[in-house]
């Protein structure tokens, strides 16, 4: 299984997602950003998916917890990058990702959580 | 007597009288087709002849496919010229009359007639192919033009729809819009259904759709040019665009943009 490494960057935890998404990789992202998120006590999660090409409803959902989880931790979460046919893939499998904010690259992103933190 | 020795003799018939043939035929197919000239016809038609007797008496395996090419080149060209798939059909037809003046309805007749039949069938096949072709390419070409995304300011993008919206359509109009979302990185997307003649529960959920995907990117989306008869069938419907921004006018819709993005336009 392929690991996704957690960047720390000022008050902002960063993921950069550069392989194919597995189910059991993203299992394993969405715990060891819940103990980098205790540990560091970051307010700010932006995961960038730029090569991301295949999304699945799983997948989907789990990036959607991943951002309900970074809330209990007050933290939050803003997913940038996102591929067209990525975008087009969640919204016919119906999922909105309520939880997570979006923005069209990691700077606009840092931006929006500027804000907070 | 089995159909290809009929054939065989028919072919060398036709070899030895071509020129009789080819003479009646070109006299009765321009006949048939009022707007060519006899030598015109005969130009054509001589091609042809050559290769029905070819192909009849089996010596060029490649005849047939050759026969079948030639066939299709005039009809394509009649049919550019606008001459009706009847006059193509009828002209190769009257291959079948000038052979019978000269043959009588002898069984190699027969053969010969039966080939004829399937040549000017095959003329009327090829326009209908042709027809086909140009309308999927018109249809294709109507949906590339009918959904431009126009840039307004600096990220901020429009995209004007005019026409019915489908599920092939949004799809196309869904894929453009996010991808020059991606590649300007524009952050505003206006949607402007002024002309969208109407506006139904299913053209609501393409929408809806829409908005949903461009802000998934981390685009915000406005749909605007929502006339009156337009207001009260949604409210009819009971369609719910939530808390998706709605405005009246492209102008309005201009004005919600820039405000979001910080920008306020005022006199110079």
């Amino acid at each position: 299984m392929e690991r996704v490494p957690i960047l720390k960057i000022g008050p902002t935890l960063f993921v950069s997602i550069q392989i194919d998404l597995q189910d059991d990789s993203v299992l394993q992202l969405q715990e060891d950003l819940a103990e980098e998120l205790v540990a560091t006590g970051a307010h700010g999660v932006i995961i960038d998916i730029t090569a991301v090409e295949i999304v699945d409803s799983f997948i989907g959902r789990m990036l959607a917890m991943i951002g309900s989880i970074s809330r209990l931790f007050d933290a939050e979460t803003v997913l940038v990058g996102m591929r067209p046919a990525v975008a087009i893939t969640l919204t016919e499998l119906g999922l909105s990702l309520d939880g997570v904010r979006t923005a069209l690259n990691a700077e606009k992103g840092l931006r929006l959580l500027e804000g907070r933190t | 007597m089995n159909i290809d020795s009929s054939q065989g003799q028919m072919a060398a018939f036709l070899r030895d009288n071509a020129d009789k043939v080819l003479a009646r035929w070109s006299e009765l197919a321009a006949a048939a087709s009022a707007a060519r000239s006899a030598e015109a016809v005969r130009a054509e038609l001589s091609d042809i002849l050559t290769l029905i007797i070819a192909s009849m008496s089996d010596a060029d395996e490649s005849a047939p496919g050759e026969l079948r090419a030639a066939l299709a080149e005039l009809s394509r060209s009649r049919a550019r010229a606008g001459s009706t798939p009847r006059e193509t059909a009828l002209s190769v037809f009257s291959a079948k009359d000038a052979v019978y003046e000269l043959t009588g309805g002898t069984a190699e007749y027969l053969a010969f007639s039966r080939m004829i039949d399937d040549l000017g069938l095959y003329t009327f096949e090829t326009y209908a192919a042709a027809r086909e072709q140009i309308i999927s390419d018109q249809t294709e070409s109507m949906l590339e033009l009918s959904t431009p995304v126009v840039r307004l300011w600096d990220g901020i993008i429009a995209v004007p729809l005019v026409g019915t919206l489908d599920s092939a359509r949004t799809q196309v109009v869904m894929e453009k819009m996010l991808e020059a979302l991606v590649t300007l990185g524009a952050e505003h997307a206006v949607i402007d259904i002024t002309g969208v003649p109407t506006v139904d529960t299913e053209v609501a959920q393409h929408l809806l759709k829409t908005v949903m995907a461009a802000r998934l990117l981390g685009a915000e989306c406005t749909i605007s040019g929502i006339r009156p008869q337009i207001a009260h069938t949604i409210v009819s419907l009971g369609i719910e665009f939530g808390d998706i921004a709605t405005k009246a006018t492209l102008r309005d819709a201009l004005a919600h943009a820039l405000q979001r993005s910080g920008l306020k336009v005022g006199p110079a």
